[in-house]
């Protein structure tokens, strides 16, 4: 399945995959409100984490694992592993925040919600067209959404 | 200001914030290599500091939102036309710094671009034009030493066959387009713009220049398309190097900075440049102003014949010069002395670094240079032993056409190319702080360039200016770049002295 690549050689630590990320989790779908009225009101998180030490940096998400730890570890069966596409998806209804996907995930991919007892997962964009977000907003190709 | 130098305030630019759009996500303090946009603790917000700020666009161009707009500052001196404020704040600087003034790219000083000042001939009735999309059309050039005549062998007598070529020909370079990546060293810019020009120039069927700081060892698969060059400093020259490329280059001198060296300061010099350079890590590179075993035509002659020994006669050896008052003669005699190609950077060359007061005031616009070199080999009956490159200054694919038809065989362009890539013409080249990750080592900031980004620009924009050369010459009724070459029949001025259109040798428009 194609998932979303990071290259760390290229990645420059602007944090546009980031910005990319939650306009297209937003309500609003609009940059400035969702930075600055979703983010702190609702706590519109990013799926994506970013790393940084010295010049390396790189922007981890959800690597939709062949066998996924997290979804092994989900009691509640909110994580799933689509038979069809391969992605590992989240169903925010059944999630009840026990946090056992957050430990098992070796990745650290998984982040709590902010606000909700609830976590923040990549979705690879499911509905939009032209795949993931954080991948067309990338300056400089470091992200890549391939079949590797 | 507080704390500050009383003229830090006399600064150039201006960032305007439009605060509806401005959102304080940081990612311009995360861009900006100078530091001039900051997080406010104490008020919850992103703030810049306007003396900081080089004019580079890069926060501009990734703010998210385009909240950003760097401006020139406003503030006015009172005016004056000899104390224009460039007088007035290199000034203030020397007198707080004693040092030279540094300056990066080529010179912004208002000298007469006479590409503008020359048009071109189109076909009307008389002769038919050519279309280039449904014709043949041909830019291929090959770059090195003509034989004065060719002579051939005819088939045997009552045997079938073609005619046999027995002229022993001289080394050439083949190029599919009229236009080479000129020498920027590894150091200058960083390695992947290296890798991005070595790359596009292999898919272009073009050469790059290695600049003189050396070939590393990953790019010698691309030698077909490389011209290694010989500078003073002499730095990553070995056999193994010279054998490496299409040809080889003797940098005599550049247009930017004619008469005078270079110094690639130490913090430029990592782990990749030492070992390419063979020099130690944070070092100086410093090339000496003149090649101290070059002192005349003759030693010239020597270094050209000890290269092609050292590269068994395999490749042409390129010389090239500045644009200087004698650059004619200069040019007669370096063909003399065996060289196959002159290269000729014109005082608009760009540079990492230069003393501003000798990019602005030292040498001559290439326009000039060509034309009068050109001339000279042609009256002296030698124009055949060598191609002519022209460099510094060329901006868009009419001033290729311009170049060729003022006796060029082939261009360089080095600012183009890195314009390709993102570059502002901001001129701090030589903070080797870069925005744009052109000019810097700084592993942070160098990874900015994507060879696979920049390689596919500079590609893009060489086919882009290929397509434009082949609409022209069309229009002008040519098939074939070799049919414009030397051919200022081709071109009529506008607004030039009758001096300026005896050395260019064009006749006025209207003529």
């Amino acid at each position: 399945m194609k998932r979303v690549y990071p290259d760390k050689e290229y990645c420059i630590g602007c944090h546009l995959c980031e910005l990319a990320c939650i306009t297209v989790h937003s309500k609003s779908q609009d940059l400035i409100i969702a930075y600055t009225q979703e983010r702190l009101e609702d706590g519109l998180k990013a799926c994506k984490r970013f790393q940084e030490k010295g010049p390396t940096c790189v922007a981890l998400s959800c690597r939709h694992c062949d066998d996924p730890a997290c979804v092994a570890a989900c009691i509640s069966g909110a994580l799933q592993k689509d038979p069809e596409t391969g992605a590992t998806t989240y169903d925010i209804e059944k999630c009840v925040g026990c946090w056992s996907c957050l430990m098992a995930c070796p990745y650290g991919a998984i982040q709590r919600h902010p606000t909700l007892n609830k976590i923040v997962k990549c979705d690879l964009c499911r509905d939009r067209e032209g795949g993931p977000a954080c991948v067309a907003a990338c300056p400089n190709m470091a992200l890549k959404f391939e079949e590797r | 200001m507080l704390f500050q130098p009383i003229n830090k305030n006399y600064h150039d630019y201006r960032i305007e914030r439009d605060k509806d759009l401005c959102i304080n996500c940081k990612v311009c303090i995360r861009q900006c290599a100078y530091e001039a946009h900051f997080w406010d603790e104490a008020r919850q917000k992103v703030r810049h500091d306007n003396t900081k700020c080089v004019g580079c666009h890069r926060c501009e161009a990734l703010c998210p939102t385009g909240a950003l707009c760097i401006r020139l500052n406003e503030s006015e001196f009172r005016p004056n036309a000899c104390w224009r404020p460039i007088f007035m704040k290199n000034i203030y600087k020397q007198a707080d710094t004693g040092g030279v003034l540094l300056a990066g790219m080529g010179s912004p000083v208002d000298i007469p671009v006479y590409w503008d000042n020359l048009l071109l001939d189109a076909s009307q009735v008389t002769n038919p034009s050519i279309d280039p999309l449904r014709e043949p059309m041909e830019l291929k050039t090959f770059l090195g030493s003509k034989p004065d005549r060719v002579e051939f062998a005819a088939p045997a007598k009552g045997k079938k066959g073609k005619p046999k070529l027995t002229t022993k020909l001289a080394p050439q370079i083949e190029l599919n387009y009229p236009i080479m990546f000129s020498a920027m060293s590894f150091g200058s810019i960083n390695f992947n713009l290296h890798v991005a020009m070595a790359r596009a120039a292999t898919e272009l069927g073009i050469c790059y220049n290695t600049g003189e700081g050396g070939l590393h060892k990953s790019l010698y698969k691309y030698g077909k398309n490389t011209i290694v060059q010989v500078a003073s400093g002499r730095f990553g020259v070995h056999a193994e190097y010279l054998n490496a490329g299409a040809g080889i280059e003797i940098k005599i001198g550049q247009g930017a900075k004619p008469g005078i060296g270079g110094h690639l300061p130490g913090e430029k010099i990592n782990e990749k440049v030492s070992e390419t350079r063979m020099i130690p890590v944070g070092s100086d590179a410093i090339s000496p102003a003149p090649h101290h075993d070059i002192y005349s035509i003759e030693d010239l002659h020597q270094l050209i014949f000890a290269l092609k020994e050292a590269s068994r006669y395999r490749v042409p050896v390129s010389v090239k010069i500045a644009a200087v008052h004698n650059v004619a003669a200069i040019a007669s005699g370096i063909v003399r002395a065996g060289a196959d190609i002159v290269a000729i950077d014109g005082m608009r060359g760009g540079t990492g670094a230069a003393p501003a007061m000798i990019r602005d005031n030292v040498g001559i616009p290439i326009e000039l240079a060509i034309a009068a070199v050109d001339q000279r080999l042609r009256d002296e009956g030698i124009r055949n032993r060598a191609s002519i490159i022209a460099a510094g200054g060329t901006r868009c694919s009419a001033d290729v056409v311009k170049a060729i038809a003022l006796g060029a065989d082939a261009c360089y362009i080095g600012t183009a190319a890195l314009l390709a890539v993102g570059c502002t013409l901001c001129g701090k080249c030589y903070t080797g702080k870069c925005p744009w990750g052109i000019a810097t080592n700084d592993s942070k900031l160098s990874k900015r360039q994507n060879p696979d980004i920049a390689a596919r620009k500079m590609a893009n924009l060489i086919r882009a200016w290929g397509h434009e050369i082949e609409e022209m010459l069309g229009g002008m009724g040519l098939n074939s770049i070799e049919s414009l070459r030397g051919n200022r029949d081709k071109l009529r001025a506008v607004g030039l002295s009758s001096t300026e259109m005896d050395i260019l040798g064009v006749k006025h428009a209207g003529r």
